[in-house]
């Protein structure tokens, strides 16, 4: 196993959301993968030359990133908003901490958190309501937006297949399921994070809806706590490398993206949750440091 | 996962681990065959962990076949014997497959046994071991016997013997464990061993447990080695000898693996099995052990596998301690034209040889010869952090980190991660996707946080 096949497994798992996103949001979608992938790939090409680096387009971490930020964006987004996004995810993000396996922070979502803040109205809750779209899914408000601002909860079938407004990669469940269980059993993921993620969402989401299983299924399923927990959150660079510590990653993940999702004025959660998160990983890899077997090496005088 | 049955206190497995490919189909079949006797042995006088043993013959002397040329030089030290009849050559230096620079003395064949090595299978390995004579030994025989033939471990460490199996006052030995896991990819000695002389390795074992006083008796076989589980069966019967067929993991024959696998009891860090009352030795140790005490033969000679891809005819050689690698690479065929390395030991913990001069020693199990296909290198980049190493490590150490410190030269924060614990297995290096050589950089920052 190597690098480079350690990210092709990840652009295979992502293969599910990929497809779900082309058949909901078609052409749009497609542009904003391409725009994004390409200007991932070529910001790495100029600030590896700027910074005098070896060339790292090999690996296929560039891509990685690309294909993440492209799904987790509108796909109605403008074009200069996936190319500033890619920019800033990778040149801000990644290469200045020192390239591939050095940044603190996801570039992903350093990335979208950049664009979301500079282009409020391109990427948030209101830029995936297309009045005049002839795709269905457009006209409508995401589900967590639905929910939040009216009451409206979107059937679960609606939620598993992809037939809802959002970001390319987070509308079909299933699809993040299917994907995110591959990498897991290809071991590009570890495992240890979406479960966590996944159930310290879903027992806020029990305790704060009166053990309502059907408010717990709509909590997991819409928006991107899937795409997140199995593709954003378990980016191995910017997630704990113990066992322990990535439970307490996960569990620190899903609980923030149930806060900001019941308390902040965003109808979703997840990439400030990864970035929150992300800042404390140093923190947690250090308390999580586990007695070797056999117990601590003894000191000799 | 290969289900085994367990009728032994350990859970027949470790936590963690590795299973690379076993690569032992070269080897696994061919029986034992016999090195023709060299021109020339270079007996190197330190092939054991502890005291180099001290030389007792001059140049130009004359030796026969067993006569011991260097008496052990310390409590911890074993004597050697010359394994030909001969004349001793002057001594030098010689530099060993692990990189260890030590006194040999060369011992050059009387012309008229070189190339004869008639008799010496049904001398070392064949015949009758009768387990009825057990009983003319006391426990303190054994050990005195143990220690004159010089015998020291053969899975690699090489530790003497008789310290082993001696008993100690404070810390009471219960157990016995025979480590004939043979986990290492591509060596298949161990095996032969078992295969061919099954009642020497029983009757090396019961000794063992009588001079050490130990009660359970377990011979540990990893489960892709049935047919020597087989072997073992009959002449395991009816004795105190419990075989226990373990889990083919990598590093099930780690002692600190192979003791909690078997026996469920966990080594203290630092610590040796004695601190849980247990004495592990390799099934080849074993051998040497019944050689020594039912027909008083010194150990001179080992089962060395030459394997791999790079080599004309793998095989299980009965050879010379202090043999040069080349002899051994000829009688197997010589080396194929797209040879890339050449390992003593296996690929796993075995050292990269440069120099085909150097003498295999009472430690040596393997020769592996790698091509060019099997050592395609591959660049090597950044730590994504993605934690194999630590959900491989069987040793519960974080890898990545300690190999980064060691590297920065951090030995604050390498002693942190409990550096001192690693015990340099490579399942971190084996399973690492930036292929990082962290068992490089970790054994690095070890020698050097002990200079400081």
């Amino acid at each position: 196993m190597s690098t480079q096949g350690m990210m092709r497994d990840v652009l295979v798992g992502l293969v599910p959301l990929i497809l779900t996103g082309l058949v909901v949001f078609r052409g749009a979608a497609l542009a904003q993968m391409v725009i994004c992938v390409a200007a991932c790939v070529a910001a790495e090409l100029v600030f590896t030359a700027m910074r005098k680096g070896p060339v790292s387009i090999k690996d296929g971490s560039a891509a990685v990133t690309g294909m993440i930020l492209a799904l987790s964006l509108p796909a109605t987004a403008p074009w200069f908003v996936g190319v500033l996004g890619s920019v800033v995810a990778i040149g801000l993000s990644k290469v200045i901490f020192g390239g591939l396996g050095q940044n603190l922070f996801n570039p992903a979502m350093v990335g979208r958190a950049f664009v979301m803040i500079a282009f409020p109205a391109m990427i948030g809750a209101s830029a995936y309501v297309v009045q005049d779209a002839s795709v269905h899914a457009l006209t409508m408000a995401t589900p967590l937006t639905s929910l939040k601002m009216s009451g409206v909860v979107t059937p679960l079938g609606q939620l598993l297949t992809g037939a809802t407004n959002g970001s390319i990669g987070e509308t079909g469940a299933l699809a993040c399921l299917l994907g995110g269980i591959y990498l897991c059993w290809r071991r590009a993921a570890a495992w240890q994070i979406p479960v966590a993620v996944i159930a310290s969402a879903a027992v806020i989401s029990l305790l704060s809806s009166g053990f309502s299983i059907s408010a717990v299924l709509h909590e997991l399923s819409a928006g991107a706590l899937l795409f997140g927990a199995f593709f954003i959150a378990t980016d191995p660079v910017t997630s704990p490398v113990t066992p322990r510590g990535r439970w307490i990653f996960g569990i620190g993940v899903g609980c923030f993206i149930m806060m900001l999702r019941k308390l902040s004025g965003y109808p979703e959660g997840v990439m400030f949750a990864v970035l929150l998160m992300n800042a404390v990983v140093p923190l947690i890899n250090r308390w999580t440091i586990p007695e070797p077997l056999g117990g601590p090496v003894p000191v000799r005088n | 996962m290969t289900k085994v049955a367990v009728n032994y206190p350990g859970k027949g497995t470790f936590e963690r681990g590795i299973h690379p490919p076993e690569m032992k189909q070269w080897a696994e079949d061919k029986s034992i065959s016999v090195l023709p006797t060299p021109k020339e042995l270079y007996i190197p006088l330190l092939q054991h962990v502890g005291a180099p043993a001290k030389l007792l013959v001059a140049p130009k002397e004359q030796v026969v076949y067993g006569q011991v040329i260097a008496e052990a030089g310390g409590f911890i030290s074993a004597p050697i014997h010359s394994p030909v009849a001969g004349v001793v050559g002057r001594g030098a230096n010689i530099t060993l497959a692990n990189g260890r620079h030590v006194p040999m003395v060369p011992v050059v064949t009387a012309s008229d046994s070189v190339g004869a090595a008639d008799g010496i299978y049904e001398d070392m390995l064949g015949g009758e071991w009768p387990l009825s004579l057990l009983d003319d030994f006391s426990p303190e025989e054994i050990v005195d016997k143990i220690k004159q033939a010089g015998i020291v471990g053969q899975g690699g460490a090489a530790f003497p013997t008789f310290v082993k199996v001696l008993k100690n006052k404070d810390k009471p030995v219960d157990a016995l464990v025979i480590n004939g896991c043979e986990c290492e990819p591509y060596l298949t000695a161990d095996h032969r061993v078992m295969l061919e002389a099954p009642q020497a390795v029983i009757a090396g074992t019961l000794l063992a447990a009588k001079a050490s006083g130990a009660k359970a008796i377990y011979i540990a076989v990893e489960s892709n080695k049935m047919d020597a589980v087989e072997a073992l069966r009959p002449y395991a019967q009816g004795t105190a000898v419990t075989l226990a067929v373990v889990e083919t993991r990598y590093p099930m024959g780690g002692e600190k693996q192979t003791v909690r696998a078997v026996t469920g009891r966990t080594i203290p860090t630092g610590g040796l099995p004695l601190d849980v009352g247990v004495v592990v030795m390799n099934v080849s140790t074993t051998w040497a052990v019944a050689r020594a005490v039912l027909r008083g033969k010194p150990l001179t000679h080992r089962v060395i596998t030459v394997t791999g891809r790079g080599i004309a005819e793998p095989k299980n050689v009965l050879a010379p301690v202090g043999v040069p690698l080349q002899e051994l690479i000829d009688f197997c065929g010589g080396l194929k034209a797209d040879t890339a390395r050449i390992i003593a030991g296996g690929p796993m913990m075995g050292f990269t040889v440069g120099n085909l001069k150097t003498p295999v020693t009472k430690g040596t199990s393997g020769i592996t010869v790698m091509t060019l296909d099997d050592v395609h290198e591959e660049e090597t980049t950044h730590c994504v952090r993605c934690g194999r190493c630590v959900d491989v490590c069987p040793l519960n150490l974080i890898p990545t980190k300690m190999a980064l410190a060691a590297k920065n030269k951090d030995w604050e924060l390498a002693k942190k991660y409990h550096i001192g614990a690693c015990m340099e297995c490579g399942c971190c290096a084996y399973s690492c996707p930036a292929n990082i050589p962290l068992v490089q950089l970790i054994r690095m920052g070890k020698v050097q946080m002990l200079k400081k």
